[in-house]
C-alpha cells in the first residue's frame, strides 16, 4: 500500500509535469480532499443507521441463530472437520457477518477460526496452509456480502435517481462468484480423493 | 430480472422489520442497541476518512495528469481482442490489493460516467462482487504464520473472475 500510494502520486506528479498539467493537478488535489470529507458525511449517516441494525440483530441473538443455521452448510464445505471441531463457530459467524456486510465482526471470527484450524492440524507442517484453511479462504474472498452498503451510499452522493437498485444485481453477482468458488473447492476435493 | 429487481426495493424494508419485530418479542431494549451501533458505524466511517482522502486525492492526482487515460487506453489496446470495458480495467486490478484503493476509482468513474450508467453499474457490481485477495490473504495467514499458501490464489483469483465477467454480463441488463 505504501509503494502503491507513492507510486500514484509520484507518476500523477511527473506525468502531469511532461504534459503541461500541472495547474489541474493542483486543484484536482486540494478539491478531492474535500470531496472525500463529505463523501463521509454522507456515508456517516448511512454506516450508522446500517451498523445500528445489525446490533439490534446481534443482541437478539438473530446472527448467532444463523450461524447454527449454517452448520450443515459447513459440513459440506469442509468434509475434513470433524463434527465438534472448535473452528466450526468462528467460521460460520464469520460467513454470516460477511453475508450482512459487518466487516468489523467478520475479521476477528475468520482469525479466531484460523487459529482453531492451525491449532488442530494433522497433515502438512505448520508454516503451509490445510485444505481447509485454503478452502475456507476462497471462500471468504469469492465475497459473500448481499447488501453492498457502502456501495449504496456512494450512489447516493454521486447522484443515484435509485441507490438500492443495485441490491438484487449485486447478489446476483456475489452468488455467482462464490458459486464458482464452491466448484472450485468441490473439484479441489474430488480430485485429492482419487488421487 | 424483474424478481431480482423487487428484491432489491423490499429486501431492505423486510429486513428492518424482520430484525426490529424479533428483537422486540425477545424483549431487547432496540432503541440502546441501535445507538450502540450508530455509535460504531460512526467511528468506522472516521477511521476510514484519512485513507479516503489519501485515495481520492492519488486518484484525482493521477486522472488530472492525464495517466489514469493514457493507461487505460494503453490497456484496452492490449485487450481489444474480447469486449471487456477498459474502463473498468484499473478497478479490477486495483481491487485485488486495496478495497479503499478500489473505492477512489469507483468514485472517480461515478463522477465521469453517472452512478447509473452502464460503467457506473457494472463497477458497483465488481466492488460488490470481489474482495481484495492479497489483502485479505496476508491478513488471515500472517495470523497464523503460513508462509505456503498452496492453492488459495489459485482459487481466489478463479472466483473473483467469475465476479468480474458475472458483473459485466449482469449491468446489459440494467
Amino acid at each position: 500500500m505504501n509503494y502503491l500510494w507513492g507510486i500514484m502520486m509520484l507518476i500523477g506528479v511527473v506525468y502531469g509535469a511532461l504534459t503541461g498539467n500541472l495547474e489541474a493537478v493542483t486543484e484536482q488535489a486540494l478539491s478531492s480532499a474535500k470531496e472525500a470529507v463529505s463523501l463521509c458525511i454522507t456515508m456517516a449517516g448511512v454506516m450508522a443507521f446500517w451498523v445500528g441494525m445489525m446490533q439490534i440483530a446481534d443482541s437478539a441473538g438473530i446472527i448467532r441463530q444463523a450461524a447454527k443455521a449454517l452448520d450443515p452448510v459447513i459440513s459440506f464445505l469442509f468434509p475434513a472437520l470433524s463434527k465438534n471441531h472448535p473452528a466450526r463457530k468462528p467460521i460460520a459467524t464469520n460467513m454470516v457477518a460477511n453475508v450482512l456486510g459487518l466487516g468489523w465482526a467478520a475479521t476477528p471470527a475468520g482469525l479466531e477460526a484460523m487459529k482453531a484450524l492451525d491449532a488442530e492440524r494433522y497433515e502438512e507442517p505448520d508454516h503451509i496452509a490445510t485444505d481447509t484453511m485454503c478452502d475456507f479462504l476462497i471462500l471468504n474472498i469469492s465475497s459473500l456480502q448481499l447488501i453492498p452498503v457502502s456501495i449504496i451510499a456512494y450512489r447516493s452522493q454521486y447522484g443515484s435517481v435509485n441507490p438500492s437498485y443495485i441490491v438484487g444485481p449485486a447478489i446476483v453477482a456475489t452468488m455467482l462468484s462464490t458459486l464458482a468458488a464452491v466448484v472450485f473447492i468441490k473439484l479441489r476435493q474430488a480430485v485429492r480423493r482419487h488421487v | 430480472m424483474s424478481f431480482v429487481l423487487f428484491l432489491s426495493q423490499a429486501i431492505v424494508p423486510i429486513l428492518i422489520f424482520y430484525i426490529v419485530a424479533t428483537a422486540l418479542m425477545r424483549k431487547k431494549n432496540v432503541y440502546d442497541e441501535f445507538l450502540t451501533g450508530a455509535k460504531s458505524g460512526i467511528r468506522t466511517v472516521v477511521e476510514i476518512m484519512p485513507t479516503l482522502i489519501g485515495l481520492m486525492v492519488a486518484v484525482g492526482v493521477l486522472r488530472a495528469s492525464g495517466f489514469l487515460e493514457m493507461f487505460t487506453g494503453m490497456l484496452g489496446k492490449c485487450l481489444s481482442f474480447c469486449k471487456f470495458p477498459t474502463e473498468l480495467l484499473p478497478l479490477c486490478i486495483v481491487k485485488l490489493f486495496s478495497s479503499s484503493g478500489a473505492t477512489g476509482l469507483l468514485l472517480d468513474l461515478y463522477k465521469e460516467y453517472g452512478t447509473d450508467s452502464y460503467i457506473g453499474f457494472a463497477a458497483s457490481l465488481l466492488l460488490s462482487s470481489t474482495e481484495t485477495i492479497f489483502y485479505t490473504m496476508s491478513v488471515y495467514f500472517m495470523s497464523v504464520h503460513i508462509k505456503k499458501t498452496r492453492y488459495t490464489l489459485a482459487g481466489a483469483l478463479f472466483a473473483t473472475l467469475a465476479g468480474i465477467a458475472a458483473s459485466v454480463w449482469i449491468a446489459t441488463f440494467l
